[in-house]
């Protein structure tokens, strides 16, 4: 025991990290939350902030639909400026097979109590106006809906102060292991478990994780109220996400409380620097444009960048690390942290804590990559 | 070529010598152009393209810098919509 008396020190202070401290806290434990900027200033003030169920896997469903559950219930605790609002998703299908794929994502949702809507050509229009026209329709999901990141990390660092965990800001971390946190000015953090959620820069802290920096563009318009009112996304992003590779963008674009209309996405791996990439950025603007065409003739105020934390099999890494019995890890949420950040901390404190998780964790465990290897 | 030239803003109409920018018929209808996330009144600033302050829907198309576009006889800009 140290004389900081902590018994977790948390490294990343991100929305997944700030999750897993308020839930902490919560259940009682002596918490500290470390980051070397500033709460919610990493992929979380990056990302597009959708709180969303996906089907890529059934451990991808189960995780997004729980934390999906969870933010529901947070709901009305959330201040204004955290923006939650339910607009839901339309997943937008181009053509007759991609409405193949609307009825089986449907079957699918339905199958797990999750209520969708399958729209027709003439349905989506109605819904959607400023889509292109000859879509084939698409697939409504009520209940997913967007936040803005930063502040909803802020609430989660700030309820899990208010149940007494501390946060240390301004300064790096050199290494965690072994119970014991070395900070770039010298001094030392000792904590009975460490948990590394230091997103796309873990493997820099724990060597031999397999996360990959994963790059992505966003651009935010001006105000241009009522012109979308769902998140949209196109069903090819199914096949252009899970290209591994190749750099990829797709259509995804979601209304804003303000009015305004962030665009997205892109996907890259290897590339290291925060730089816009034009080509990668005018690919992106033009596939959006092929879906909504009237993009092309509003104002962007600003593009911008980010890193999400990308794992092979493109689930995170929740639980025990193998060879330190102080380390955890809640990483590698890849697109999908703001949603699952819930449902990580949950899993994540009922391993520790020793309670029953509400959900399967196994797909989860940073052990089942070891496992992969032994095998290869 | 006429030296006058008439725009509307709001709905009313405002004589300009020709040549004006859309800015300057704001200033001489006396009307602030964007407004704020908050709701606060914005106007030209740099009055160069910059700023973006003097934004205001010309013709139905919204965001439009008023002081980078000339007025035209017919021109409507509108700031409450």
């Amino acid at each position: 025991m140290s004389d900081d008396g902590y018994e977790v020190a948390i490294v990343g202070a991100g929305i997944v990290g700030a999750a897993c401290a308020d839930e902490f806290a919560r259940r009682g434990l002596r918490v500290i939350l470390i980051d070397r900027e500033a709460v919610g200033s990493g992929a979380t003030a990056a990302g597009m902030g959708h709180i969303v169920v996906m089907d890529d896997s059934d451990a991808q469903f189960a995780l997004t639909h729980y934390s999906q559950r969870l933010w529901q219930s947070l709901r009305p605790e959330l201040p204004e400026d955290v923006e939650y609002d339910q607009c839901g998703t339309i997943w937008v299908a181009a053509d007759e097979e991609e409405m193949a794929e609307v009825r089986r994502k449907a079957d699918y949702y339905s199958e797990r109590n999750l209520v969708t809507d399958v729209l027709d050509e003439a349905q989506l229009k109605t819904l959607e106006p400023n889509l292109r026209p000859a879509l084939a329709g698409g697939l409504l999901v009520p209940d997913d809906g967007v936040l803005y990141p930063p502040c909803a990390a802020r609430v989660l660092a700030e309820r899990a102060q208010q149940h007494g965990a501390k946060l240390q800001l301004g300064c790096a971390v050199e290494r965690m292991e072994q119970g014991c946190v070395q900070m770039s000015d010298g001094h030392e953090i000792r904590a009975e478990f460490l948990v590394n959620a230091a997103g796309a820069v873990a493997p820099a802290l724990t060597p031999g994780l397999e996360v990959k920096k994963r790059k992505g563009h966003l651009v935010i318009t001006d105000r241009y109220p009522k012109f979308l009112r769902h998140q949209l996304v196109e069903l090819g992003y199914l096949k252009n996400a899970h290209a591994v590779t190749a750099d990829s963008v797709a259509f995804n674009v979601q209304p804003r409380r303000t009015g305004q209309i962030l665009i997205g996405s892109s996907r890259q791996y290897g590339a290291e620097d925060k730089e816009v990439d034009h080509d990668i950025l005018s690919r992106m603007l033009q596939r959006s444009q092929e879906y909504m065409p009237a993009l092309g003739s509003m104002s962007a105020m600003r593009t911008w960048t980010g890193f999400r934390a990308a794992t092979p099999d493109k689930l995170p890494l929740i639980g025990p690390w193998p060879g330190d019995k102080s380390l955890f890890l809640a990483t590698g949420h890849e697109g999908l942290g703001i949603t699952t950040s819930l449902g990580t901390a949950r899993i994540l404190v009922d391993q520790i804590t020793g309670a029953q998780p509400e959900i399967p964790i196994e797909p989860y465990l940073p052990s089942r990559n070891a496992k992969e290897q032994v095998h290869a | 070529m006429p030296e006058r030239v008439t725009v509307t803003v709001n709905g009313a109409r405002v004589d300009v010598a020709c040549g004006s920018t859309v800015a300057v018929a704001m200033i001489l209808a006396g009307q602030p152009c964007r407004a704020s996330v908050n709701g606060e009144s914005r106007g030209p600033l740099c009055a160069m393209g910059i700023c973006f302050e003097c934004c205001v829907a010309i013709n139905g198309v919204p965001h439009r810098r008023s002081c980078q576009v000339f007025c035209e006889n017919g021109m409507e800009v509108r700031t409450d919509g």
